[in-house]
């Protein structure tokens, strides 16, 4: 992947995803080619990496992200990731990888049952993932929150720092209660990554911050 | 046979709660003195199987490809005589 206009980018549609057209926007920004698909599409075989956009897929109904996880593209999306293609699960995308065990551990209820709509102050604890290779180990970024279920929660926390996984933790405060103030983490490979955050709302000077950008550009 | 099946699902002990901690705090306000609030949620359905055998291997299988996440849940399934 040298020539960054022949990356494809699929950017996968679930019913209720809502932060799909920005995702598109700013993989157009880093001159990707990005490319809707859709729950039931089984046919990944053309694409180079793929986002799982933020919103609230199946109305979140049962737990968030937990019927995105039985759809049909689920089980091509599991064959992508063993490849060693890049995925990214923004929000309800990194409560859906989640709940497909494609990441470890669950984003669950914020511990103070509020909705979150913010900007944090995150720290980059790994930059061996294709998302984060672009920015400094340790390095703060801001970005924008806004979840009600992003508590991030795991039963062997010990296995994440052994292996690397630890991605995105807030700097500051800890909004929402999560672990070890954890709000990103990758697969052992590091191709798969969570993250809370929304990178794709912070990728131009109109939206008052590009800290999000190198997300994108990562995937060259 | 039909068999009329409940599975309650509950956060793993030691688990935050913050629904029921909530509720707990809510009612402190209300001055009632309460302690171990819990929220479980009940899903009730009715099954078409062969036999009893069956039906509890089907919703052992339903709790483990979705209707709970093994990482932070307990469950329980309650399934009756059948007709």
């Amino acid at each position: 992947m040298t020539n960054i206009a022949d990356v494809k980018v699929g950017i996968i549609r679930f019913p209720g995803s809502n932060c799909d057209r920005d995702v598109y926007k700013a993989l157009e920004l880093v001159d990707a080619k990005p490319e809707y698909i859709y729950w039931n599409n089984k046919d990944l075989s053309d694409m180079d990496a793929i986002v799982i956009p933020g919103g609230f897929s199946y109305g979140d109904y049962l737990r968030a992200g937990a019927i995105a996880a039985i759809t049909p593209i689920i089980d091509s999306l599991k064959t992508f990731a063993k490849e060693g293609n890049p995925i990214l699960g923004i929000c309800n995308g990194a409560q859906i990888l989640g709940e497909v065990n494609l990441v470890p551990g669950v984003f669950i209820e914020n511990k103070n049952v509020k909705f979150i709509c913010d900007t944090s102050k995150l720290e980059i604890k790994t930059t061996r993932t294709p998302f984060t290779k672009l920015y400094k180990k340790n390095q703060k970024i801001n970005l924008p929150i806004a979840h009600a279920e992003g508590r991030y929660y795991t039963d062997d926390i010990q296995k994440l720092y052994d292996n690397d996984q630890i991605v995105l933790t807030f700097a500051d405060n800890n909004p929402n209660g999560s672990l070890e103030n954890i709000t990103g983490v990758c697969n052992i490979e590091g191709n798969v990554c969570a993250m809370m955050p929304h990178p794709e709302r912070a990728v131009e000077e109109l939206l008052q911050s590009t800290d999000g950008l190198n997300f994108f550009k990562g995937l060259i | 046979m039909k068999f009329d099946t409940e599975v309650i699902i509950s956060l793993k002990d030691g688990m935050l709660n913050p629904e029921a901690s909530t509720i707990e705090k809510s009612l402190a306000l209300l001055n009632y003195d309460v302690e171990n609030t819990n929220t479980i949620n009940i899903i009730k359905f009715t099954i078409n199987c062969e036999n009893k055998k069956e039906a509890e291997l089907k919703v052992e299988e339903m709790c483990q490809k979705l209707l709970c996440n093994p990482v932070i849940h307990n469950y329980e399934i309650t399934i009756n005589d059948g007709v």
